[in-house]
């Protein structure tokens, strides 16, 4: 068998031992119920009050804004749908734009069928967000914005700032879901002027299950899920103590080690980009080549389908992903690759590949090494390459 | 995901390539959808499928079935091959996921494709043989809200 190159990260990472060992003890030993009177239960109460201190601070937030949800897709569920609710006097019109996560995407569908009106605002060849279209499609019923901080599929990062501002300056809340930028760049919600963020802990070596969203003080929101004082009474339901212990250890170690990760990962996804690019012909990367996460490489090889390419690398023992139909699971590929520009055949083709720095350079050898291979081998396979080849020698 | 019969025949795909002067080539499916199959015969006067040779775009199932399906037509009559169809193709690499089944049906659309294209050009008649669609697709996704 062979040994496993996770290459990944944007799925879920790997939770890191030091996150494991945090959380042990709020299975073993501290296992109170946080609501609970009693003494037994305070360093379940101590460690989630922590929690909540050291995300706030990565954030430049207070504690109180902080809310603790079961991952990502819920902490976006919650800021669009509770939002839209609770200012619905204002208005009835929500921005967001065509790249979105589906946890955003569908949840705006939901509300188009519940009387909201939601504009999708384009994106440019690199995925990056038309901020003028952005500006012409505020209404004054606009009540909320939500743009996503960086692409999980092309690792495009969008200009938060500037559209923050935007929402800002015509009094429109703004939210972002960070699910791939939280822990992996500096964020600062008061510079960003970000009124709600989605965060989840597995994309950053933390535990699954768990996330957060931030509220800024003074904004209105509903209670998301009723049944309890927790979470001052906004998602009732007894905490995810060792979740939020895992969180916390996460959230520190990303913190600490954010500079140095990213600069690992850059020189990993730099090399496999450039070799990709070099020596894989018809290829061409998805994606803002500036701009983009530091762990992401994103390819779209011609002719190819991405399913096939994604099974003869698991193959080999190297995990990925494509925006390709088979792979979501519909005859669409993947609406991101489409809202950039790319026609359906070519998004078809498409791999993404997110590294760890954990990985190594001989992993990225061996990864493009095997791509080179199999894409050789699916083209010799393929009616298109043998048409496009045809035509080339008809020349 | 896929039976190891699938995965033999996306691995070690049988019959992959091109036939010069091909009696009968047809090609089916569509890239926006994300698969395309194309099937050469060669038959030989006794209307024999002497050799069968595929290319396909698309996803592992569709590669299996190409593959599969020219081994379950090689050797035999035009007659015969139009009782391969997408269930045989099915049964023989051990079943589909629900989601894939739209690549057998491919694999048989292309089968006759092909075998349309011979009859045309040598004037004969294959008995149960309509003219093929050139674009397959299937639209049955689920309502979710």
């Amino acid at each position: 068998m062979n040994q496993t190159i996770y290459l990944d990260n944007a799925a879920t990472t790997r939770t890191n031992p030091e996150v494991v060992k945090a959380m042990v003890p709020y299975f073993t030993e501290h296992y109170g119920n946080p609501s609970s009177v009693y003494e037994f239960s305070t360093p379940c109460r101590q460690v989630i009050a922590g929690a909540r201190e050291v995300i706030a601070k990565s954030l430049g937030a207070k504690p109180n804004e902080i809310y603790f949800t079961a991952g990502g897709t819920e902490s976006d569920n919650w800021a669009i749908k509770a939002t839209a609710e609770a200012y619905m006097a204002k208005g009835k019109h929500i921005i967001t734009s065509r790249i979105e996560h589906h946890a955003v995407l569908h949840t705006c569908q939901y509300l188009e069928k519940r009387g909201f009106e939601v504009t999708y605002v384009d994106v440019d060849e690199n995925g990056v967000l038309k901020v003028d279209e952005l500006k012409k499609a505020i209404r004054p019923d606009t009540v909320l914005i939500s743009v996503m901080f960086a692409n999980n599929e092309i690792g495009t990062i969008e200009p938060i700032k500037e559209i923050g501002q935007i929402a800002k300056d015509n009094d429109i809340l703004f939210h972002t879901d960070a699910v791939q930028a939280f822990g992996h760049l500096p964020i600062d919600v008061d510079e960003y002027h970000i009124d709600m963020l989605s965060s989840s802990a597995h994309k950053l070596n933390g535990p699954k299950g768990i996330g957060f969203l931030y509220i800024r003080t003074g904004i209105k929101t509903r209670s998301f899920i009723h049944g309890g004082a927790q979470e001052r009474k906004r998602r009732g339901g007894t905490e995810n103590v060792p979740g939020i212990a895992g969180y916390k250890k996460a959230v520190e170690l990303a913190m600490a080690s954010m500079e140095e990760r990213e600069k690992k990962e850059r020189r990993l996804r730099d090399h496999l980009i450039a070799r990709v690019m070099a020596e894989v012909p018809y290829t061409r990367l998805n994606g803002h080549r500036m701009r983009r996460l530091s762990n992401n490489a994103n390819f779209a090889f011609q002719f190819i389908e991405g399913e096939s390419l994604l099974i003869m690398l698991d193959g080999s023992g190297i995990c990925a992903s494509s925006g390709s139909a088979c792979t979501s699971g519909s005859l669409d590929p993947s609406h991101v690759l489409l809202a950039i520009g790319l026609p359906h055949e070519i998004a078809h083709g498409s791999l993404r590949l997110t590294v760890s720095a954990e990985n190594t350079m001989e992993e990225m050898d061996l990864v493009v090494d095997r791509i080179k291979e199999i894409v050789g081998k699916l083209r010799d396979m393929s009616p298109l390459y043998e048409d496009f080849m045809r035509k080339q020698g008809s020349f | 995901m896929y039976t190891e019969k699938v995965m033999d025949h996306f691995q070690n795909p049988r019959n992959v390539g091109e036939i010069e002067n091909a009696s009968g080539t047809g090609t089916v499916g569509n890239a926006k959808c994300g698969d395309i199959m194309r099937i050469y015969l060669d038959i030989d006067d006794n209307q024999v499928i002497r050799d069968v040779k595929f290319k396909t775009f698309g996803c592992g199932a569709a590669v299996a079935t190409s593959s599969m399906a020219t081994e379950l037509v090689k050797g035999k009559t035009v007659q015969e091959a139009m009782e391969v169809t997408n269930k045989a193709v099915m049964e023989a690499l051990d079943g589909l996921p629900p989601v894939k089944v739209h690549c057998s049906l491919l694999a048989e659309e292309a089968i006759h494709a092909a075998l349309w294209d011979y009859a045309e050009k040598s004037g004969i008649v294959i008995e149960g043989l309509e003219k093929p669609k050139t674009d397959i697709s299937e639209h049955d996704e689920d309502e979710e809200y």
